[in-house]
């Protein structure tokens, strides 16, 4: 275990773990985008810096992927934080002006118009869809394509990918709504990936949901907890 | 003369079966090889290594889309980089990428329809004190006006048709 001070109060960890982490179990909250519970932490979004105090600092530091260590002295609500966080809520602004989710978040930052117009999509490039994709599904169908301001979720070749097994997981984290679900009858697809194709009907209820490779692999999964 | 080396599915294979007799293969490294070779990363090469290498395809589509020594449209054979950076721009860059641009007949970012140039711009190249920088084929040239830059590539030129 290891004992730190957030905001001035005495906590403990377990070894080995964030600053955000020993921070929720605390009931201290600090707003964050990129991070998931299920997901290995990623310090993309830069909402949950905290300011760090001792034993190295004073210095902003990205609290879901910086451990928390015995003796240090975290800030999570000083004016530096505050200062940090509202820039980038309209930097986030500015790239994805018409997700609720970053308009509440600017909001609540005090954040009212963005300075600047970052793109025309809705996408921050969190990472949650492509690290989703990779470490839950294992499909491994998109990833971060190009640098800077080109940079975008991609599969490869920018063509639908035969690894999209029609999850919709990352649809389902999309924390802005950039990536669509278009459902047409029986015709599930992810459009933002290209990937068309039949979904396959349930036996039981009779509607069409899953993706063919998907139920090749559940009736696989099936079998062998029926053997 | 053909202008492209024509994709070989065994070149590759030879390539990776010589990576991994030694250390853990690195994907990097053999993406250089291949650009190298080819001078572009055809689309069958990166579904070639990913499949043989076993990284997902998506992965080796993000490593090659983000280094700029990768392409994944062929370049010419020979590449003629212009520093646009800051200190270059205002020592006057713009007039040497314009006298380059305009007899090459090509954009920045552009090969010639042989195949033989490429003209690229990049952002800095850290030699500020020399700028305007041209780098072609690899050797750097400082202090570039319009007429040094004519005479650079009047030399450029004419190694490419002895080659």
């Amino acid at each position: 275990m290891v004992t730190l001070s957030i905001n001035g109060q005495q906590v403990q960890g377990v070894d080995g773990s964030s600053i955000l982490e020993v921070a929720r179990e605390h009931g201290i909250e600090i707003p964050t985008l990129c991070y998931h519970e299920a997901l290995e932490p990623y310090g993309g979004c830069r909402l949950c810096v905290v300011e760090l105090k001792a034993p190295r600092g004073p210095r902003l530091v990205a609290s879901c992927v910086y451990p928390a260590e015995e003796g240090a002295v975290v800030e999570t609500d000083s004016e530096i934080v505050h200062r940090s966080r509202r820039m980038t809520a309209e930097l986030l602004l500015g790239a994805a002006p018409n997700a609720k989710v970053i308009q509440a978040l600017a909001a609540r930052m005090g954040v009212e118009k963005p300075r600047v117009s970052l793109s025309d999509n809705n996408c921050i490039l969190c990472g949650l869809c492509v690290r989703a994709c990779r470490e839950i599904v294992g499909a491994n169908a998109i990833s971060l394509v190009n640098r800077g301001f080109t940079k975008e979720v991609s599969p490869p070749f920018e063509i639908g990918s035969n690894a999209c097994v029609g999850c919709t997981t990352c649809v389902f984290l999309c924390p802005t709504g950039a990536i669509k679900l278009e459902e047409v009858l029986a015709n599930r697809s992810v459009h933002h990936w290209d990937s068309d194709f039949e979904a396959v009907a349930c036996k039981i209820c009779g509607d069409h949901y899953l993706a063919p490779e998907l139920a090749v692999d559940v009736e696989k999964v099936l079998s062998e907890e029926n053997a | 003369m053909s202008f492209q080396p024509t994709f070989d599915a065994s070149e590759i294979e030879d390539l990776l079966n010589g990576k991994r007799g030694g250390e853990h293969p690195s994907l990097m490294s053999v993406l250089e090889e291949v650009q190298a070779r080819y001078r572009y990363l055809p689309q069958d090469a990166l579904i070639l290594i990913s499949e043989s290498m076993g990284v997902p395809l998506s992965q080796t589509y993000g490593v090659a889309t983000f280094y700029n020594a990768f392409s994944l449209k062929p370049k010419g054979r020979h590449v003629i980089n212009v520093c646009t950076g800051t200190a270059c721009m205002v020592r006057g860059a713009k007039k040497v990428l314009e006298r380059i641009s305009d007899r090459l007949g090509i954009q920045p970012g552009e090969t010639t329809e042989d195949g033989q140039f490429t003209l690229e711009t990049v952002n800095c190249l850290g030699a500020c004190a020399l700028g305007p920088v041209v780098v072609a084929d690899g050797a750097y040239s400082g202090e570039v006006t319009g007429a040094k830059a004519n005479a650079l590539l009047s030399k450029v030129m004419a190694e490419a048709k002895t080659v």
